[in-house]
């Protein structure tokens, strides 16, 4: 693996009975780029990120973060990696201050009441602090997993369609941590649907189709004509 | 050690606020205590004697509602998932959640007592030593049991396949605590009891040491 690469696929393979979800994915990330990885539902997105956090094993080629291989590396590998999922991860019952009160004391770090309260403000949930998190709408859920997403001290952090179930002030906040992100060196892969905001925030993009790479490189220089790309900046 | 605390505290903390479940499962347990007494009639002796027995198929019964649902809230958002990445370890996940339901199974069984004494009238004197094997007990029905429960957590039959899987596994334990209650409850004129407590704690050592080993394959993927 080269220097400085922070993932680096080669051949990768990941089915699900018998639908390919990942084909011949060979992909490499330096340390301390963004990459924008865009493509249609289903072409792949999520497994891929899924698999380069180590929650998947790949069924054929190889998978790197940081030097150490997913399946073989895997606990090397997850002190390297954070991911915010689809699912935002949380104990319904807890409230959301027990709920990053638990990522603290995993992680050995500050669990006090005014320790989290104070994070909780960062991501604007300091006021429902003590509710759980059964009563907490898509938006303030996908806040309160962000929130314990940047808790980990990771160098390379997946980010699948962060942007997604937020308002304004998340769109906002979601672009900060970004910024913050890359002053710190961290090396960012997000997904999105969203490819004007994507384009100004990650130098690199990815795109995926059925499972395949079909474009990597600039963002850019990513094509604009396709009849799917240009769907996407409607949506948007 | 830390991470090992920490997983037991969580899930003793999951226990509380989620604790009408756990009053939902003594009343589950309580019915059937009950439904058992009127299977068997209403002969005095014959309930004494087989009071050992009720308790323990109703324990037995109780803990495989209380197992799923110790892995329902980790299931619901994928919250074990989340903690294995942070990265937490397996087996402490494993041991935390293992310990919790103990305590929640061992508490359920003390509190089905009073039950058993006033259904069957079968009480005893000797009450920590009757503690003492449901505790036993209890660990032996909690360790393969949050195993299964973890393995069973994602399948859309895992209410069938749990008690499935387990029942077969506790044979030895629900045997040896049977015998050892009902050796308490009705005299030990020639000492078994111990044997049968001793047989109890070996399984439960065994049952521990493995499940903890085999967990963190069951949860990877």
């Amino acid at each position: 693996m080269p220097l400085g690469m922070a993932v680096e696929t080669v051949g990768l393979g990941r089915r699900f009975g018998r639908r390919w979800a990942l084909a011949e994915v060979t992909l490499t990330v330096a340390r301390g780029q963004r990459v924008m990885l865009t493509g249609r539902n289903g072409s792949g997105k999520t497994t891929l990120l899924r698999v380069l956090a180590s929650l998947l094993s790949p069924d054929r080629g190889s998978v790197r973060v940081c030097g150490g291989d997913v399946v073989q590396d895997r606990e090397a590998v997850r002190h390297h990696v954070a991911l915010l999922g689809h699912y935002s991860g949380h104990y319904e019952a807890l409230t959301a201050l027990q709920n990053l009160q638990v990522a603290a004391r995993f992680l050995g770090q500050d669990a006090s009441r005014e320790a989290i309260r104070a994070r909780l403000d960062q991501f604007g949930l300091a006021a429902r602090a003590d509710d759980a998190v059964s009563t907490f709408s898509a938006g303030m859920r996908k806040r309160l997993a962000l929130a314990r997403t940047m808790m980990q001290p990771a160098t390379v952090v997946l980010l699948d369609e962060p942007y997604g179930e937020l308002d304004v002030d998340g769109f906002a906040l979601v672009d900060g941590l970004l910024e913050s992100m890359r002053a710190e060196g961290r090396t960012v892969l997000m997904s999105t649907h969203l490819l004007e905001r994507g384009r100004e925030l990650c130098e690199h993009a990815v795109a995926l189709e059925a499972g395949r790479l079909t474009w990597a490189g600039p963002s850019a220089d990513m094509p604009q004509h396709s009849a799917w790309s240009e769907r996407q900046r409607g949506a948007a | 050690m830390n991470e090992l605390w920490a997983a037991l505290g969580k899930d003793l903390l999951l226990q509380w606020r989620t604790r009408t479940q756990a009053v939902a499962v003594f009343v589950f347990g309580a019915a059937a205590l009950l439904l058992f007494s009127f299977a068997s009639g209403p002969a005095a002796e014959l309930l004494r004697r087989q009071a050992a027995g009720f308790l323990w198929l109703g324990l037995m019964l109780c803990s495989t509602l209380a197992l799923a649902d110790s892995f329902q809230s980790e299931s619901e958002q994928r919250a074990m998932e989340a903690l294995l990445l942070l990265p937490a370890s397996a087996r402490a996940l494993y041991y935390g959640k293992a310990l919790a339901n103990w305590v929640q199974l061992a508490l359920l069984g003390v509190a089905l007592v009073p039950l058993m004494v006033v259904l069957y009238d079968a009480g005893t004197r000797r009450v920590v030593p009757l503690f003492g094997v449901i505790l036993l007990g209890s660990a032996g029905l909690s360790a393969p049991g949050t195993l299964y429960a973890g393995m069973t957590a994602q399948m859309r039959a895992r209410q069938t396949l749990l008690p499935l899987l387990l029942f077969p596994l506790v044979v030895p334990v629900l045997l040896s605590s049977v015998k050892a209650t009902s050796l308490i409850l009705t005299g030990d004129p020639m000492g078994q009891a111990r044997s049968w407590t001793t047989l109890l704690a070996a399984f439960d050592l065994i049952y521990w040491s493995l499940c903890g080993v085999v967990f963190p394959k069951v949860v990877e993927e």
